[in-house]
């Protein structure tokens, strides 16, 4: 049996859907859990995916030390032999506690799942993502997390499955929420964006991130950062790419005054084709770059924004 | 307050990792201390100015001594060295640094939000869950009151303050300060500070719960067109035209 821990919001998120695809492929009965406020709304649509889904709305299921305890309450009841779930940060912050719980080996931020005898072999990114490696445990239970984006999502299937509610005992936690703050972008998402346009510390000024807007508008891209435009303030958070931002792959990767630092191209690095604009012609980028132009982009993205409206009139 | 700072010993980000027969050869590779862990021990030295009471905390192999004597060379007043060639999983790592923990009884423990050779950012956590301790993950401000401690932290949409009672582990990245370099002075007193000695034996563990099948280099190889900018307007209309009709991408 394959616990599958289910990320949501009004509905089941991409991430979760993912991770039920992985578990389908590994061809074993699934338990969808959906822990938190709004999950038993999200429960019909998980049954699609799973043979059952157990819910719990419990008012101290906050903080992953709470989830942790939960999840792994839950793989034991339902006498799970992998604990799936996804590899967003929030679930990397509560997978690791969960293994600790259940004295299981942890098998972190999959691209690629296969079942061996009596456990798990997984491929994952290592050195900044330089390196591929291929890992595997085996154990009564293993828990794995798996990378964001590179899984198809599921197949609902024909038959849902049994829903049940379930109850936990839980004590608060000793974490208070003082507040939150959700990056809303009106683009499409990074993640899922088949072309990014990233400027860099070399845009110079925050006004001048409108020639990466105007590029992305056209060809109907993500906008993204590099982790030195997103500290000086010009843009957020949500759209750094790298190491300690997001992880991106789309089929054309445009960055723009960007030098390709390690830790940015840790996070970009598979993308199908990289494109650079940078005035430096030995700029680290332009080593991994399919196309470029050596230029100041001042003159250069005008010109471009020009030339792919042409394209697409 | 009491703080240890779990810290690594990683090839430059700038090295260049090679592989050979599907394992990752570091012989040779430039090593230094673990960029994310930085954050941590400049934060502790921030929090108990003048290093007292700061301990450093390394699982590894007798390489990790370089980075144990940067973060001496920070500032932290001495060290653990669990010294080991195994490559432990994460949850036999924190079974062995709660051994640890227990015995030092700290306040706060920083760790690292990614390690730069395993990519793993599961430590933090597991010890928090070994220790029975809250943790904050992705930290980018911290502040204490009275034995509480406020902190901002990164989520997957956007950011969150939280406070939470101590003891409790920290992952740390940057944003959270500007660390130090260590100045020459320092250097030489690095030399002579305390390194603990100890095995992960000494805290039952022998293996490792996850094997490691093989390690590979997969670079895309790339086409490095590069056109010249210096008139920027039919530069622009060539890499349009490669990125339609070659790269089909637009
Ligand atoms: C632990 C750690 C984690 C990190 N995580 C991340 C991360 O997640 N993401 C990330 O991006 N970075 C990360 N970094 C930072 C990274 O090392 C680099 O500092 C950062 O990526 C640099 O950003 P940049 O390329 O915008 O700036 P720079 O390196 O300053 O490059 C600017 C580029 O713009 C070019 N340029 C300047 N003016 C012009 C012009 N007029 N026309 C054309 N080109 C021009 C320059 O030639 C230069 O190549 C991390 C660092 C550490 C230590
Ligand atoms: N004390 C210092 N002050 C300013 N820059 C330094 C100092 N020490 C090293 N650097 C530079 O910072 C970069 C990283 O140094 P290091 O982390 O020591 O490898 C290098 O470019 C060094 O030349």
């Amino acid at each position: 049996m394959i616990l599958v821990v289910c990320e949501f919001d009004t509905k089941l998120k991409k991430s979760a859907l993912e991770v039920l695809g992985a578990a389908q492929r590994l061809n074993d009965g699934i338990t969808a859990v959906l822990l938190g406020a709004g999950a038993s709304a999200v429960a019909p649509e998980a049954a699609l995916y799973a043979d059952q889904v157990l819910v719990c709305e419990d008012a101290l299921l906050e903080g992953a030390k709470n989830m942790a305890q939960a999840v792994a309450d839950l793989s034991e009841q339902a006498e799970a032999n992998l604990v799936l779930i996804s590899g967003s940060r929030g679930g990397r912050e509560v997978a690791p506690r969960v293994a600790v719980r259940l004295n299981a080996p942890y098998l972190e931020d999959a691209i690629a799942l296969e079942g061996i005898e009596g456990g798990l072999r997984i491929q994952h990114y290592a050195y900044l993502a330089r390196v591929t490696e291929t890992l595997e445990a085996v154990a009564p239970v293993v828990v794995a997390t798996v990378k964001p984006n590179t899984q198809a999502v599921g197949s609902p299937k024909a038959n849902a499955g049994d829903v049940y509610d379930v109850e936990l005992e839980l004590s608060p936690s000793g974490v208070k929420v003082l507040g939150r703050v959700v990056e809303k972008s009106s683009r499409v998402a990074l993640t899922e964006a088949s072309v990014v346009v990233t400027g860099g510390r070399g845009l110079g000024a925050p006004e001048n991130f409108a020639l990466i807007e105007s590029l992305a508008d056209v060809l109907g891209a993500g906008v993204g950062a590099t982790r030195a435009a997103v500290d000086a303030g010009w843009r957020p958070y949500g759209e750094q790419v790298g190491q300690t931002g997001k992880t991106v792959q789309p089929n054309a990767y445009i960055a723009v005054g960007v030098s390709g630092a390690v830790q940015h191209l840790s996070g970009m690095g598979k993308s199908k084709n990289i494109v650079a604009i940078n005035k430096d012609a030995e700029a680290p980028i332009f080593k991994v770059a399919d196309y470029g132009i050596v230029g100041d982009l001042h003159a250069i993205m005008p010109a471009l924004i020009e030339a792919a409206k042409k394209l697409k009139d | 307050m009491k703080i240890l700072c779990l810290i690594r010993q990683v090839p430059d980000a700038e090295a260049k990792v090679k592989a050979a027969n599907g394992k990752v050869d570091l012989e040779g590779a430039t090593m230094a201390l673990d960029g994310m862990d930085e954050y941590g021990v400049e934060q502790a030295l921030r929090i108990n100015e003048g290093g007292a009471n700061t301990v450093a905390v390394a699982l590894g192999n007798a390489r990790f001594e370089d980075a144990i004597r940067r973060a001496l060379a920070m500032g932290l007043e001495r060290a653990v060295h669990i010294e080991t060639d195994l490559l432990l999983d994460v949850v036999s790592q924190a079974q062995i640094l709660k051994g640890i923990v227990l015995e030092e009884t700290p306040d706060l423990v920083f760790v690292g939000g990614q390690h730069a050779d395993t990519d793993s950012q599961a430590l933090g956590a597991a010890l928090a869950e070994a220790l029975g301790w809250n943790q904050v993950t992705w930290t980018t401000e911290l502040t204490f009151d009275h034995g509480t401690a406020k902190a901002t932290h990164d989520t997957d949409d956007g950011k969150e303050s939280l406070e939470l009672s101590l003891p409790a582990v920290i992952t740390t990245q940057q944003g959270l300060n500007e660390p130090r370099y260590p100045t020459l002075p320092n250097i030489m007193k690095a030399k002579k500070k305390e390194i603990r000695k100890t095995s992960p034996d000494q805290y039952g563990i022998v293996n490792s719960k996850v094997k490691i099948v093989s390690q590979e280099i997969q670079e895309r190889a790339r086409l490095n067109k590069l056109i010249d900018g210096k008139d920027p307007v039919a530069a622009a209309e060539q890499l349009v035209k490669l990125l339609h009709e070659e790269a089909k991408v637009i």
